[in-house]
């Protein structure tokens, strides 16, 4: 199989002001490629619900995104303090965030179930201390075999 | 109805209008981000009193048709500079998120 198409970016911790913008570069690129308006969505909402995580809770991160003839696979990775209780930290509501990150609109505990839902695969490696790695696949219409 | 039209018949202040045709097709209203990244559909007018810069990369993933900021809220010069860059409608009313809500509704025929 030919290696996926890759983009690489590096998200700067508790940075507000420049929050946000991989996704928004993701979309752009994805725009360019024509994917499918419903397929760009999905992913530029999840990766950002990733991508705001690594600032707020994990002092930043990597995010890539790769390109595969069925599907685009997100992985977000930091090296962050990791995430105790997965299961908790699903539940809709469930947030940890400070009153200064609040203060801007955050700390909702809705992005980790939004990344779910826009998904159709998400999977949380985390490790308390080490660091957490979020990976997710959108799969192309007609091509979820 | 576009963008625009919903402005003029709301009566808005324009901060940003580089999209005055973007179809507005439902609303939203909220205030916590990723309430509103979960829920507002593409092409909804979103209605809230947020301002910081991250509304906009909200409404430009979420594919927001304009955001409406309500009460007048202040928005500072940059957030409205970094709405023209990326090409958001972003509009202003002294009217409170309700009255704007029943208004937006009225006109979509909701
Ligand atoms: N990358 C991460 N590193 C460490 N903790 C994380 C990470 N991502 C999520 N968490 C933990 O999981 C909780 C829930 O995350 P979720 O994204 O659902 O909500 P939130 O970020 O707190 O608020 P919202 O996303 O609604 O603005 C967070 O409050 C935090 O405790
Ligand atoms: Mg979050």
């Amino acid at each position: 199989m030919s290696e996926p198409v890759k983009f690489h970016f590096d998200v700067e911790g508790d940075n507000f002001s420049s929050a946000g913008e991989a996704s928004v570069n993701v979309k752009k690129l994805l725009r360019q490629l024509s994917m499918d308006p419903e397929t760009i969505r999905r992913v530029s909402i999840a990766m950002y619900e990733g991508e705001i995580n690594m600032v707020i809770h994990a002092n930043g991160g990597t995010a890539d995104v790769l390109l595969y003839p069925d599907r685009i696979r997100i992985i977000l990775a930091d090296t962050g303090p990791g995430i105790a209780d997965v299961a908790l930290a699903m539940q809709e509501g469930f947030s940890t965030a400070k009153d200064n990150v609040r203060a801007l609109g955050f700390g909702a505990g809705m992005g980790l179930p939004n990344m779910k839902r826009y998904t159709d695969r998400m999977e949380i490696e985390s490790e308390v201390g080490k660091g957490t790695t979020v990976t997710m696949d959108v799969f192309l219409p007609g091509k979820n075999a | 109805m576009t963008a625009k039209e919903l402005r003029e018949a709301l009566a808005l202040q324009v901060l940003s209008e580089p999209d005055p045709d973007r179809t507005v097709t439902g609303g939203y209203a909220g205030d916590l981000l990723s309430w509103v990244m979960g829920r507002a559909q593409s092409g909804d007018a979103w209605v809230t009193i947020m301002t910081n810069r991250n509304i906009l990369a909200v409404a430009a993933l979420a594919d927001t048709a304009c955001v409406i900021v309500a009460e007048d809220s202040v928005v500072e010069a940059d957030v409205t500079a970094l709405a023209v860059e990326k090409g958001l409608n972003l509009y202003r009313s002294s009217l409170t998120g309700f009255d704007l809500c029943c208004r937006i509704g009225s006109l979509l025929g909701v």
